[in-house]
């Protein structure tokens, strides 16, 4: 009976439906093997460096990202530009400065600006927002292993247009196998070979896609390698208290039911 | 304090018998600390200290949590961001915040269950039992609050999903809603009260949880075999049981480390897996999310809230029978707090002589069979409404009243229960002694 509570028990907390749902017209994501997948992953400084690179030079053009401020690009487990190099990134955007009454170039505590298109959803937590998997039978259990499944959305979205397109109540859209419904406002937004990066990775659309949704990661999680390392220590001495509090436990209870034995 | 003949608090230097004259307090955290517990309490008695844990937890984080948060609709998503990115450790902070609530239900669930089938609800523990269903309801109300703050997209319909539950109340329902957002839609009026009842509720839970202590104390706790320690001198209630310190506190730690390394590999490697995605989306009046969905903890009483569609032949009778005044949106409303309802009554619905499940052969099958309804239940609430979901989850709604309205009562009469142990200590001897399982070879007497 026990057995079968803990069971049950072990199921609730699995049947994570929070996250599990909408079964119907999910599209088909692909799962991507990133540096940062797993209690060991990181994320790979170059990966962001080139991801940002993606975003500046394609995504900003309608996108925002609101939430991330410019001082966090040269923070450590992050793109980690050199200091000069973010601030003279900042300076590259323009931001309107309420005591100027006027525009001014860009600080490092200043955030990344909203979306210039009103209908592009701002990106700084888009990779936490989306879930990739809801499988098994919209339990959500298939998470456990690949995760949620942001990035690996994003990347899908990035490569899943089909070249169809139809117009629709005046708006043209594209079919994109991995966006739900089918059909997305957005058009193509890569193209090989479209940005040169510096390191000379190489620069087809699903390197691209790969790159900018690993920076989109960083983005909505910059502190993920600091909480990892503090699970693990946390993990550990926990594990080591446990061990300890067995031995002790034990030591304990052995008159007590050594007394049983008497009788 | 405890009805178990013990050993009680004897000041014996001047400063002690000073204080005690004036305060008895060392003698009341001797008294509690020091209770005969049972000494065959199996490893489900663990779950009150994860439980009061949870709870302390909860408080410690909240209350730095709120020292970072703003309850105003145009800043409080920014400033859970802020928590997350810009406070000294308070990505963790809030990790840990939003999965302790789900460890709290995890843990809360394992102790309704365990009172369920060892029938620790029945007299004299009804007052317990009580207690502990108004503990719940606070839980589920904080929770709930709790997760608003935010201010996502999922915050946001869910509190407007919520609150029009009580919409769903006949003619003062809709007053009851307004009264409750502070105005006609969840604005920032409802974000603010919920915020400050989101902090205050805490403690009358901590306040509930001294008297649900105190209960039980004076009772005793209930154990496996659901027999009485034997009170009739401390020397025989002695054989029953041990000092809660330092048998249990040390098993009960024991048993809190081994849940917290789970707990923490959740909060360090995947604090996101209980969650929803949706609600990294600033809320947005205009935009309806796809699918709303509570939270894990939720979702068994949400599937019974939806089971009861217009089409199902009792809400057409309860219909009929009101004039129309019960329609199938009041009668999943009635029908949630009913499973909940039907629970707290349990200790007066159960006429079975025998606590503990364990000497009760058909109960355990039709108590299995709750448990596996429950998890029926939280999936079907997690999947979309209509279809085979609706019935699946009208099938698991049903069971879980027929379960308490009918199977408790009845199975008291026609189950022969099997014999009980005389003592506490006769079942730990049978376990631990030379005929247990347990044992290592004794020499004979």
């Amino acid at each position: 009976m026990l057995k079968k509570l803990t069971l049950s028990a072990v199921a609730a907390l699995t049947l994570s439906a929070g996250t599990a749902l909408a079964a119907g017209s999910e599209g088909h994501i692909e799962d991507v093997q990133f540096s940062f997948e797993g209690p060991f992953g990181k994320y790979d400084q170059m990966q962001l460096q080139r991801g940002l690179q993606v975003y500046t030079e394609v995504c900003a053009a309608c996108h925002g990202m609101k939430q991330v401020a410019f001082r966090t690009l040269a923070d450590e487990g992050g793109p980690a530009l050199p200091d000069d190099q973010m601030r003279a990134y900042a300076e590259f955007y323009e931001v309107f400065d309420a005591e100027l009454d006027d525009t001014r170039p860009a600080k490092p505590t200043d955030h990344f600006p909203r979306s210039n298109d009103p209908k592009a959803p701002d990106l700084s937590m888009m990779a936490k927002a989306r879930a990739g998997f809801h499988g098994p039978y919209g339990t959500g259990l298939s998470q456990l292993f690949n995760g949620i499944g942001g990035p690996e959305y994003i990347v899908s979205v990035l490569t899943g247009y089909t070249g169809e397109t139809k117009e629709e109540a005046g708006s043209l859209f594209y079919e994109n196998t991995a966006f739900p419904g089918g059909w997305i406002a957005m058009p193509p937004p890569l193209s090989d070979e479209q940005v040169e990066y510096a390191d000379g990775h190489a620069n087809d659309v699903h390197h691209m896609a790969e790159d900018v949704s690993a920076f989109l990661m960083w983005a909505a999680e910059p502190k993920m390698m600091a909480r990892k390392e503090a699970g693990f220590t946390a993990v550990i001495f926990l594990t080591l208290l446990s061990v300890l509090l067995y031995l002790t436990n034990k030591q304990l209870w052995k008159p007590i039911k050594a007394g049983a034995r008497k009788d | 304090m405890s009805g178990i003949p013990h050993d009680h608090y004897e000041p014996t230097t001047g400063a002690e018998k000073w204080l005690h004259r004036r305060l008895p307090i060392v003698g009341l955290i001797y008294d509690t600390i020091m209770i005969p517990t049972p000494k065959n309490l199996n490893w489900m008695w663990i779950w009150g200290i994860v439980l009061a844990f949870c709870l302390g937890l909860q408080i410690v984080t909240g209350i730095v949590l709120a020292m970072h948060y703003t309850p105003q609709v145009d800043l409080a998503f920014a400033s859970v961001e802020h928590i997350m990115r810009n406070v000294n450790a308070g990505h963790m902070l809030r990790y840990l915040h939003a999965n302790g609530a789900s460890l709290f239900f995890l843990a809360v669930y394992m102790h309704i269950f365990r009172g369920l089938y060892y029938g620790s609800y029945k007299a004299p523990r009804e007052i317990t039992w009580i207690i502990g269903m108004l503990i719940y309801l606070c839980m589920m109300g904080t929770a709930f609050m709790g997760y608003v703050l935010p201010w996502g997209q999922m915050s946001f319909w869910g509190a407007t999903v919520i609150t029009g539950l009580f919409g769903a109340i006949p003619l003062i329902g809709e007053s009851i809603q307004t009264w409750l957002l502070g105005g006609p839609a969840v604005d920032n009026a409802t974000l603010n009260r919920f915020f400050s009842l989101h902090y205050l509720l805490p403690f009358v839970i901590a306040a509930l949880t001294a008297v649900h202590i105190w209960a039980f104390h004076t009772t005793g706790n209930n154990n496996p075999t659901g027999v009485e320690v034997r009170r009739g001198s401390k020397a025989e209630a002695e054989k029953d049981t041990v000092p809660f310190w330092p048998y249990f506190v040390i098993k009960d730690l024991f048993a809190l480390a081994v849940i917290l390394v789970v707990f923490f590999a959740i909060v360090g490697f995947m604090p996101n897996y209980l969650g929803h995605p949706d609600n990294y989306i600033e809320a947005n009046p205009l935009a309806t999310p796809a699918h709303i969905v509570p939270e894990w903890y939720f979702l068994p009483f949400y599937a019974i809230l939806r089971a009861f569609t217009a089409d199902v032949w009792v809400v057409q009778i309860a219909n009929f029978i009101s004039f129309g005044i019960i329609d199938a949106k009041f009668f999943g409303v009635l029908a949630m707090f009913g499973a909940i309802a039907v629970m707290a009554l349990a200790p007066w619905l159960d006429t079975s002589s025998v606590r503990s499940g364990r000497f009760r052969p058909m109960f355990k099958w039709w108590f299995a069979l709750l448990v596996v309804d429950f998890v029926v239940l939280m999936w079907a609430g997690a999947m979309p409404a209509g279809g085979i979901y609706s019935t699946i989850a009208l099938i698991g709604s049903a069971y879980w009243f027929a379960y308490f309205l009918i199977l408790l009562p009845l199975l008291g009469v026609i189950e022969k229960p099997l014999a009980t142990p005389d003592s506490i200590e006769d079942d730990f001897n049978a376990h631990y002694g030379k005929s247990g399982a347990a044992n290592q070879p004794t020499p004979a007497e």
